[in-house]
């Protein structure tokens, strides 16, 4: 076992995996610390124990935006009960939660607000999509001010088809959800998280990144100034 | 309370704090930038538009067969009333007659609804006071009921397209009224039930006595209707003052705010509300004739004659209003909405300033706004 640990990070072929995962700009400030790789050598069989653990303690933020929120609240009350499955927690911080439902439509305005609740989420974070509205836009799908799909401005896991989707639906999205954590490998995800890169954000006029235009806008000032 | 914190000599300095638009408790994404004096809020500027769907401007670009399904999504809490507004209107431009059945198949499904939104605004209500699950839980095992009753006769828990233009999609069965009539005899107990446990509670009588007084001279001045201006004591419903549908046969009493117009007599106004749709239904369901369900036929290819015509409702916020022009098509030339819960909002930041922070959440959820209602 200490042989294993004290060998270099490229002796075994999965640190090497693992080291490849990470990026290049975060080469020099990240490195896999001792636990790390004793976590990936035992991988195999911590994994499936906390992942049984991690699954079943889902905890959701409490976002609601429109209708569905009204059936997201109506899933924790005592018909459909959700905390037979573990997640009754609803939280009122990103800090403190695991899940994002996105219940009810995301408009433009409320598209930035959906990117920092995100970014603020400690990882490991997952994000259901729930309704027609967050898939593809929905009844809304020509509506000048909906993002169409919550999925061009966040990563989506599940997708939960409705207008709104009955609290039943969500209870096997959120089983299905249990059975994507249960199933993954948690040294991976872990590594995974050091190559996060913040979202992009994107300007909705001209579909161009913000860095971009901020960019452009300060050449534009300096050549100004350089005028004067 | 607050007097006390008046009072004091302690130097303050002034705090701008952003309140939500994620926020557990503002009941979907409104956000409210607040100047505060140490905990008195000095200054209150609510930011709307987080939730803009462009509703209206959606019905000038759908058939109005196809519209017909969407307008349930401006108030989610009270479809049949948005859906009732909109057909209203545009029986007024055709001119069609709605076969009595209809009639009082609509006022007994608007009454159910009044009923199922109080009861959600019950539940938020009480967890804005911070009585995080516990209490919530009754009030939702009523709302289960009433939802299954609709699913019965729509087919959807909330978005209903149940009422049409020209009279109402469904012909409930006869099992249907049964179970309707079972849910009046016992609910009356239950509102006791809730009553018993919030009503003299002395930690609800704290947070709601005397706090957030809206003055009749101010709710007017502001527009506000619903519960929210029955609460300060003026009489203004649309069911009695400008009566529509089949309300003229039906007899009932408007429960009025029998104190100054505080937090706690608009959530009394509400209690009583309830009672009274419960004694409409009864009186619905006695008096309900047989015949025709739809003066119209329901196709794809609806139309209706050119001309305007606008249509005022009592929904459980307020007074919703609808709009509609047409030119004869098949779609709408213009449509436009009055929504009770933007006017309620209005008269917020009134109600907020000089008031403690842990005041607001009482006084934002007695007046129940709704988001998609104010920014449509």
């Amino acid at each position: 076992m200490s042989e294993l640990l004290n060998n270099d990070l490229n002796s075994t072929d999965l640190a090497r995996e693992n080291a490849a995962l990470i990026s290049p700009e975060l080469a020099d400030t990240v490195t896999l610390t001792s636990i790390d790789k004793a976590i990936n050598m035992l991988s195999q069989i911590v994994s499936p124990i906390a992942n049984l653990a991690r699954s079943n303690s889902v905890w959701p933020l409490t976002f609601g935006t429109s209708c569905c929120a009204i059936e997201m609240m109506c899933v924790g009350m005592s018909a459909f009960d959700i905390s037979r499955f573990g997640s009754e927690v609803f939280r009122a911080t990103p800090r403190q939660a695991d899940l994002i439902i996105t219940a009810g439509t995301i408009t433009r305005k409320m598209a930035s607000a959906l990117i920092t609740l995100y970014e603020q989420l400690p990882e490991p974070k997952y994000v259901i999509a729930m309704g027609a509205c967050t898939i593809t836009g929905g009844m809304f799908n020509d509506s000048y001010s909906v993002v169409q799909g919550v999925d061009r401005i966040i990563p989506v896991d599940v997708y939960l088809p409705g207008c709104p989707p009955r609290p039943e639906a969500i209870l096997d999205a959120l089983l299905k959800l249990q059975q994507k954590i249960r199933t993954e490998n948690y040294a991976k995800r872990r590594v995974q998280a050091y190559q996060q890169r913040p979202v992009c954000y994107v300007d909705y006029d001209c579909g161009r990144p913000l860095e971009d235009l901020l960019a452009m806008a300060m050449e534009d000032t300096s050549l100004a100034l350089d005028q004067k | 309370m607050s007097t006390n914190l008046e009072t004091t000599n302690l130097k303050t300095d002034e705090m701008i704090i952003n309140m939500g638009p994620q926020h557990p408790a503002t009941h979907g994404v409104l956000r409210l930038i607040l100047k505060l004096d140490g905990e008195i809020v000095r200054h209150v500027e609510p930011v709307i538009g987080h939730l803009h769907r462009a509703q209206e401007w959606q019905g000038q670009n759908r058939t109005l067969f196809q519209y017909q399904a969407l307008i349930d999504r401006v108030d989610y809490l009270s479809g049949m009333f948005t859906s009732l507004a909109f057909a209203h209107a545009c029986e007024q431009i055709d001119g069609c007659q709605i076969p009595p059945r209809a009639q009082y198949l609509r006022a007994l499904v608007c009454e159910m609804n009044r009923i199922s939104s109080h009861l959600l605004w019950l539940g938020t209500f009480l967890i804005d006071l911070g009585a995080l699950f516990g209490f919530p839980f009754y009030p939702f095992r009523e709302r289960e009921k009433l939802l299954d009753l609709f699913e019965e006769i729509a087919g959807q828990r909330m978005m209903f397209n149940y009422i049409r233009i020209g009279g109402v999609q469904r012909d409930p069965k006869p099992s249907w009224f049964e179970k309707v009539r079972k849910f009046t005899a016992e609910f009356p107990d239950r509102i006791d039930e809730y009553e018993a446990i919030v009503t003299q509670n002395p930690i609800v009588l704290k947070r709601t006595k005397g706090v957030g007084i809206l003055d009749k001279s101010v709710a007017m001045d502001y527009g506000v209707t619903g519960p929210s201006i029955r609460g300060s004591g003026i009489n203004y419903d649309l069911r009695k003052t400008r009566p529509y549908g089949i309300y003229p046969e039906l007899n009932f009493e408007i429960p009025l705010g029998q104190n100054q117009g505080d937090t706690w007599d608009r959530y009394m106004c509400r209690i009583l509300e309830m009672r009274q749709s419960n004694n409409l239904i009864n009186q619905c369901l006695d008096k309900m004739p047989e015949g025709e369900i739809s003066g119209k036929k329901q196709i794809a290819g609806l139309r209706i004659k050119a001309g305007e015509g606008f249509s005022a409702i009592e929904s459980p916020r307020g007074v919703l209003g609808c709009y509609v022009i047409s030119n004869g098509s098949d779609k709408a030339y213009r449509i436009r909405w009055r929504n009770p819960s933007f006017c309620n909002l209005a008269v917020l930041p009134s109600l907020l300033i000089g008031r403690p922070i842990s005041d607001i959440m009482a006084i934002f959820g007695s007046i129940d706004v709704i988001l998609p209602d104010v920014d449509r």
